[in-house]
């Protein structure tokens, strides 16, 4: 189909599997954590804030290699996951979720806070008066409010966890089939002679999909922004 | 997760004060408007508190009774900070604040109502309608909240007081400046408040959207049977609503009594 061989085909699945999953995990930590530095003084917000956007400065590699160093089978946490739980993410797909995920967080995080802090807070407030708890406050007025820029968050993380190469290449390596996305495998290509005409498939297919979600993303803010402004 | 609220008949039926509970912290006014309604059987609301926001201090004491009590003063004297700390938006520093025989706050025993479970209606200036939702959602935004059962019969009498009817699949982007202070004040009273706290509902109406909503408050003092606390800094508003004035200068209650005090008002406060 479309000149594709199955294990380009592999390659595109896995890796819009791995920026889907990668960000609906993403999705309640980012509405949780924009939310706080949106609405919440406390001891270290400037910390938390900073450590949320260091995947955005760091180089790909370190944040890469950080991860293999706490999230590999010796390392701390993985240690954990694995005798806890069971859960390996080390050259795993689940790994690259990980992995693209912590790097496209800062994005998300940072497009919803900006929503939430537009929202005008007397709204909230009317709806505390009228018998709402915090959390129905969250779950009816702000989140609702917030969704143009909730969707904007999730297009630019899925953007990013599909685009992802250096820390995901650094943690979980490039494995055909288990850890090679499109991003890996166009890389791959680019250094195997006569690839060519694979890569320039996948360079293709890469661009379709980016913007077919910018234009999905831009269809479903265009409705929320509707539903906000009277129609 | 879901307050429970008193039944209505419990909040406006036969009260026993506890008079144990604030009797040291009440005024004697106080103590005599209890008395009084005690046999009337209307709402009481006492309020004592400090508050420092910056420069600005307030340090209010006053008590009322049932009916429509004008909160009047110039603008910036402290009005709408009172009415905040009456619904719980802000806390105070020091002081005491009950409605009927419920405290609301009380600082001395570390009792903090949340906004959520104080039963205040709230009609603010700027109408605060919730723009994702249509005008029959926003009405029923209170009961939804407090888990009440929907009661279609409560909800077309309010509907028909304030003339909502043709409104109702609407959303607020829609509406006029009267229509949406209208349905601003059927939604905190679709809430079945204990008290309704209207915070200048008609500053941001012209004269005539003015006259247009007029009669609906009158209507909703005489039959809606809530107690309003009915905040303006114009004596001629508060004239037309208020059976009672509280006047409130530079932070602090300079007098209490009925509508003749809005005539000296201009000279207290000059």
């Amino acid at each position: 189909m479309l000149g594709l061989t199955p294990d380009e085909w592999i390659a595109i699945e896995l890796s819009l599997r791995i920026a889907v999953v990668a960000t609906l995990v993403a999705l309640p930590f980012g509405l949780a954590i924009a939310w706080l530095l949106a609405r919440k003084d406390f001891w270290g917000k400037s910390l938390l804030d900073g450590l949320v956007h260091l995947p955005l400065v760091l180089p790909p590699v370190v944040t890469g290699y950080l991860l293999l160093i706490w999230f590999g089978r010796k390392g701390p946490i993985g240690a954990f996951l694995d005798h806890a739980f069971g859960i390996v993410l080390a050259f795993r797909w689940t790994g690259a979720v990980l992995s693209c995920g912590v790097m496209g967080f800062p994005l998300l995080v940072r497009a919803v806070r900006l929503s939430i802090e537009a929202i005008d807070r007397r709204l909230e407030d009317a709806a505390s008066t009228l018998g709402a708890s915090r959390a129905w406050v969250f779950a009816t007025v702000t989140l609702p409010l917030a969704l143009p820029g909730v969707i904007a968050g999730m297009v630019l993380c899925f953007a990013k966890a599909l685009g992802e190469f250096g820390a995901t290449i650094t943690f979980v390596s490039n494995i055909p089939g288990e850890t090679q996305t499109l991003s890996a495998a166009i890389y791959t290509l680019t250094n195997v002679p006569g690839g060519d005409a694979a890569a320039g498939r996948l360079v293709l297919v890469a661009i379709a999909i980016s913007l077919a979600a910018l234009i999905v993303s831009e269809w479903f803010a265009r409705r929320a922004g509707l539903r906000l402004h009277g129609e | 997760m879901i307050p429970k609220k008193p039944a209505p008949d419990l909040i406006r039926g036969g009260y026993r004060f506890s008079e144990k509970d604030h009797a040291q912290t009440m005024s004697s006014s106080v103590m005599t408007i209890r008395s009084e309604v005690k046999s009337s059987r209307l709402s009481v609301l006492a309020v004592d508190v400090e508050k420092r926001l910056g420069d600005f201090h307030l340090a209010a004491k006053f008590a009322v009774a049932g009916g429509a009590t004008g909160l009047f003063g110039p603008s910036g004297s402290g009005k709408s900070t009172i009415a905040n700390l009456i619904a719980g938006l802000i806390k105070p520093d020091r002081g005491h604040i009950a409605l009927d025989d419920t405290v609301l706050f009380d600082a001395a025993s570390h009792t903090d109502v949340p906004a959520h479970r104080r039963c205040v209606g709230y009609v603010f200036q700027e109408g605060r309608l919730f723009p994702h939702l249509t005008v029959r959602r926003n009405l029923d935004y209170g009961r939804w909240m407090s888990g009440h059962a929907r009661d279609a019969a409560a909800t077309g009498r309010i509907v028909d007081l304030l003339d909502l009817g043709h409104l109702l699949d609407r959303r607020p982007g829609k509406l006029s400046g009267g229509e949406r202070q209208r349905v601003a004040v059927g939604r905190a009273l679709l809430m079945q408040p204990r008290l309704l706290l209207l915070d200048e509902p008609l500053a941001s109406l012209d004269t005539a959207r003015k006259r247009e909503i007029l009669p609906y408050l009158l209507r909703l003092r005489d039959e809606g049977n809530v107690p309003m606390l009915y905040v303006s800094h114009l004596a001629e508003e508060v004239r037309r609503i208020a059976t009672q004035v509280v006047l409130i200068a530079d932070g602090h209650v300079a007098a209490q009594g009925g509508l003749e005090l809005l005539d000296q008002g201009a000279d207290r406060l000059a």
